[in-house]
């Protein structure tokens, strides 16, 4: 330990001894002064403080409100347009909850100090109202009528079925990061078995090479999106679970080994947009794990590219087919369309326009 | 019923005997302080166990709240405390998860149960309900020391050389059933399973216990309504914790069948590190499912018992009966059946069917409708009273504040359109540490400072209790309020470094401030615990047999009492423990008779 280290245990100490001997010297005092006075001046610090607690508390919270606002994603439009429901959905919940919040805790520390003993009064004997009762039951029991029913109303449009014209990505996790699998120009994902996994022979995802589907899938480092154009997510794990958390988008869903999930939505601001929008040069989507998942859990993290159609096209067609990288020496003994892995790529790169149409 | 209490009141003659046999046989020291069956004596085991485990619940805190707000820091004397798991005066991140796991398996089991309802449910029963002692005194001894024997194994995990369980307190496997997916799944990660079974029996043994003494040991005239609230609360609480204590033990039993015996319960389709793993078919969220038909009531379990406390403290010292007295039952009955019917919202993204997710939706917010009677309740009992801020007192208020500012936020959390956003975010830990952490330590403070003339027959500090009060109060709204805004941000929890990453990494100054609430209120901690152990010896001797003016049985029992309570016969009930105020009289007590003129309620 450090001098300022030793320092810094010395006077906590002292601190200590000070406290404890005031607190042990107010008990002498109590009884030379009676206890009947202490009690009183004890209590009326303590209601005092009561309404100090009341007063210093909103004010900070509103000071901590000023300072920590600009920080959150509050006052950023959500990125996608389920996330613009999720953002609505919050700011009437934060008005219900706010308005009953402020309330109860002025009623709790203003009865609190108001009601605080006095000799002159006695104690309302007051066991029950029926009415009042009702009441706050019947009030909270609306006021949630209305959040479910929002709540619901959203839950089901985020949650169902993607439209038909939505691009699929496969999002793979796995300790500690995270691998995509595109589709490629039959737009179809290939098979795949978890027994058929060998990064060393170019198979880190289980592709089934028999599956023809498979030969012109993609697996680029990185997730481009498109602008306005819906995207579904099929998300798997290989390992223990992970969670695709994507906060500008507000949206979340775990990777589950053996289960694969599904979530789907659409972008709206290009990654550009977004650098201009936060000001931030810098900005970047970025998917963290929210899923306990290992030691190395806080540095899994993917980086998603949300831009034109124009761009996507361009990166798309300079992507190879993960077979060409399986087989670089041409296909094997499978199938009849198999071309040599370069004119592949090729025709990986025709392959993006049609999709562009939709 | 009636026939019930007539023979019970038979059979106490005898049991006064035994009392008296019980002295000329002089108690040993073991039988005494040790392996003893006085429910009081037990409740004190409890209770010093369970404040031995908060303190190092809480310094674990602290050592991870370093790393959180100081990320840049070397500590060399880290190092030479830990060895390796802090080299080169860094808090590694194996042992910044193990510290995560253990703080929360410590504060929810053995803190926030175990040495929550132990304590209260040991020391107020027999009191309250007017009984010698529990049903079953021995089996009451039996869960302290399986409690124990939980404690010895946890603690004996923490000095393994690859460290506790460190898969966060859920232990979701397949991170938990692989040992070579991280250092916390291998040994330390049985001996957690282990424990936690022994946990469970001791929890089993309690409640059982705890019911049946409730429900057979009334003393004459005490009907179910007559009750102090207290009771009825450990009485959901218990029932709660035998419903649901075995679902989780099962749980855990597949979990150690999965890691030893080759069974696929919760694997399926698992590539770890290049290995092929040979298990098909299983699911991880069946184990979800029955960790949180456990894991939900849990919660309830901490909290229920800490609202009887307080709305008992707060009635005594506000000198006014409870508001609401039928409806805080009814209350507590609707939270304890619904606590059964919501597990499944901490799985609202694990792909469960949306459907199924909306059912969940529509009962979770249910809860808030009782938990918002209460609220009203406490609030209106404090309206017009006359009241005394006895440390205990001020604990009642600063949970009811707690409660509120927890208990709203669960609102957003329960909703699932919400969760999508705020799933596992430092929002939920905000959430969670207000409504069940704060909020549950405030009711156990509560009942720690009422009851302490009780059990030791002297006085705490009043001084230290009220600079515990304010300054755990203003921390922990420190600690946990800003957190929100970090949640709004989307920033995962359970994360050990935040500078790579763009979209968190703007709050290093506030994770600073808040680190530093977060080991003020540690020490703040530590001064009550002194306060408590120098009290036992060295505080202020209680004079009077009633020194808070309180209605219930308790209080007629001699200051110091000895086993088996009262020295005579044990008092008839006449009427319900809230009569405060009532007709101009101050209190009173529940043995009075009710006198002729006296008006109903």
């Amino acid at each position: 330990m450090t001098w300022t280290e030793y320092f810094v245990v010395i006077i906590l100490v002292l601190i200590f001894i000070v406290i404890f001997q005031i607190a042990k010297a107010s008990e002498y005092v109590s009884v030379l002064k009676g206890e009947k006075k202490t009690f009183e001046q004890n209590n009326r610090i303590n209601a005092f403080l009561m309404l100090v607690f009341l007063v210093v508390g909103l004010a900070a919270a509103w000071w901590c409100n000023k300072l920590l606002y600009k920080k959150t994603l509050l006052w950023l439009p959500s990125a996608s347009e389920h996330g613009e429901k999720i953002d609505t959905m919050m700011w009437i919940t934060l008005a219900i909850t706010g308005i009953v919040f402020v309330l109860t805790q002025i009623l709790l520390f203003w009865f609190a100090y108001k009601y605080q003993a006095n000799e002159k009064r006695k104690a309302h004997y007051y066991p029950h109202n029926n009415k009042l009762e009702l009441l706050w039951t019947a009030v909270p029991a609306i006021a949630l009528t209305v959040l479910v029913s929002f709540g619901l109303y959203y839950w089901y449009k985020i949650t169902g079925e993607a439209p038909k014209e939505a691009m699929e990505v496969e999002v793979t996790g796995h300790q500690f990061g995270w691998e995509y699998r595109y589709p490629g120009k039959d737009g179809v994902l290939g098979r795949q078995h978890f027994k058929l996994t060998d990064a060393a022979k170019g198979n880190p995802l289980g592709q089934d090479w028999k599956d023809v589907a498979n030969h012109d899938d993609l697996h680029p480092s990185e997730l481009h999106l498109v602008v306005d154009k819906p995207v579904k997510l099929i998300i798997r794990s290989q390992d223990v679970i992970h969670d695709v958390g994507l906060a500008h988008f507000r949206l979340k869903m775990d990777a589950v080994p053996g289960t694969p999930t599904t979530m789907w939505f659409t972008p709206k601001y290009t990654t550009a947009r977004m650098k201009e929008m936060t000001g931030n040069e810098n900005f970047v989507y970025e998917i963290s794990c929210d899923q306990m998942c290992g030691s190395g859990h806080y540095s899994m993290k993917g980086t998603i590219i949300v831009e034109t159609q124009e761009e996507f096209d361009k990166w798309i067609s300079a992507q190879k087919p993960q077979y060409a990288t399986a087989h670089p020496d041409g296909a094997p003994a499978v199938a009849a369309a198999t071309a040599p892995p370069v004119s592949d790529s090729v025709k990986a790169a025709t392959n993006a326009e049609p999709k562009a149409e939709h | 019923m009636s026939n019930e209490i007539a023979v019970q009141h038979g059979v106490i003659p005898h049991e006064v005997h035994e009392h008296h046999d019980g002295h000329h046989h002089h108690e040993t020291f073991i039988t005494k302080y040790v392996f003893s069956q006085d429910h009081k004596m037990i409740a004190k085991q409890f209770l010093i166990t369970g404040i031995i485990w908060a303190i190092v619940g809480g310094l674990m805190s602290v050592l991870f709240r370093i790393q959180l707000g100081y990320p840049e820091a070397t500590l060399p004397w880290l190092e030479d405390i830990f060895g390796h798991w802090a080299k080169d005066g860094k808090i590694q991140p194996e042992f910044y998860y193990a510290l995560g796991t253990m703080h929360g398996t410590i504060l929810v089991f053995f803190v926030l149960t175990a040495g929550l309802s132990g304590t209260f449910a040991n020391l107020l029963i027999p009191y309250q309900v007017g009984a010698r002692d529990m049903a079953s005194p021995f089996m009451n001894m039996l869960s302290y020391w399986f409690f124990v024997l939980a404690s010895i194994i946890i603690m004996a995990s923490l000095f393994v050389q690859t460290g506790p369980a460190s898969g966060g307190w859920t232990v979701y496997p397949p991170l938990s059933a692989l040992g070579d997916a991280s250092q916390g799944s291998k040994i330390g990660m049985d001996l957690w399973l282990i424990s936690m079974a022994m946990f469970v029996v001791s929890q089993l043994l309690g409640g059982l216990n705890y019911v049946s003494t409730i429900l057979n040991m009334r003393t004459k005239g005490m009907t179910m309504t007559r009750l102090p609230l207290t009771i009825w609360a450990i009485l959901f609480t218990a029932i709660l914790g035998i419903l649901s204590f075995p679902v989780l033990f099962s749980g855990f039993i597949l979990l150690l069948f999965d890691r030893h015996l080759g069974t696929s319960f919760y694997l399926s389709d698992i590539v770890l590190g290049g290995n092929i793993l040979p298990n098909e078919g299983g699911s991880p969220i069946l184990y979800q499912h029955l960790f949180w038909f456990l894991g939900h009531p849990e919660v309830y379990i901490i909290i229920l018992p800490t609202m009887g406390l307080v709305s008992e403290v707060m009635s005594i010292n506000a000198r006014k009966p409870i508001f609401g007295y039928m409806a805080m039952i009814a209350s507590m009955f609707a939270i304890a059946l619904l606590a059964f019917l919501v597990w499944a919202h901490h799985m609202f993204v694990t792909g469960l069917n949306p459907f199924l997710g909306s059912v969940f939706v529509l009962l979770t917010l249910l809860i808030a409708v009782p938990s918002a009677i209460k609220v009203f309740n406490w609030i209106t009992t404090l309206w017009r009273g006359n009241i005394r801020f006895t440390p205990g007192m001020l604990f009642c208020v600063g949970f009811v504040s707690m409660f509120i500012s927890g208990g709203l936020t669960g609102i957003f959390l329960g909703n699932s359109t919400l969760d999508l956003h705020l799933h596992d975010t430092y929002f939920v830990i905000a959430h969670f540490h207000i409504v069940m952490g704060v909020s549950a330590f405030m009711g156990m403070f509560a009942g720690i400072y009422h009851w302490f003339p009780k059990m030791y027959g002297r006085y705490m500090n009043n001084t230290m209790g009220y600079i515990h009060f304010w300054v755990t109060m203003v921390c922990a709204y420190v600690i946990f309020w800003p957190m929100h805004y970090e949640g709004f941000a989307g920033m995962p929890r359970r994360y050990y470094d935040y500078s790579g990453w763009e979209s968190f990494k703007h709050f290093v100054e506030l994770n600073r401030v808040i680190s530093f609430a977060a080991i003020l209120s540690f020490l703040v901690q530590l001064m009550f615990v002194f306060n408590f152990f120098y009290s036992i010896f060295k505080g202020r001797k209680v004079t009077t047999q009633n020194p808070w003016g309180a209605n219930t049985l308790e209080w007629t029992t001699p200051i110091r009492p000895g086993h088996g309570n009262w020295p005579g016969e044990i008092p008839e009930v006449h009427r319900w423990a809230y009569d405060y105020g009532k007709d101009g009289k101050d209190f009173i007590p529940q043995t009075e008779p009710v006198g002729k003129d006296e008006s109903t309620h």
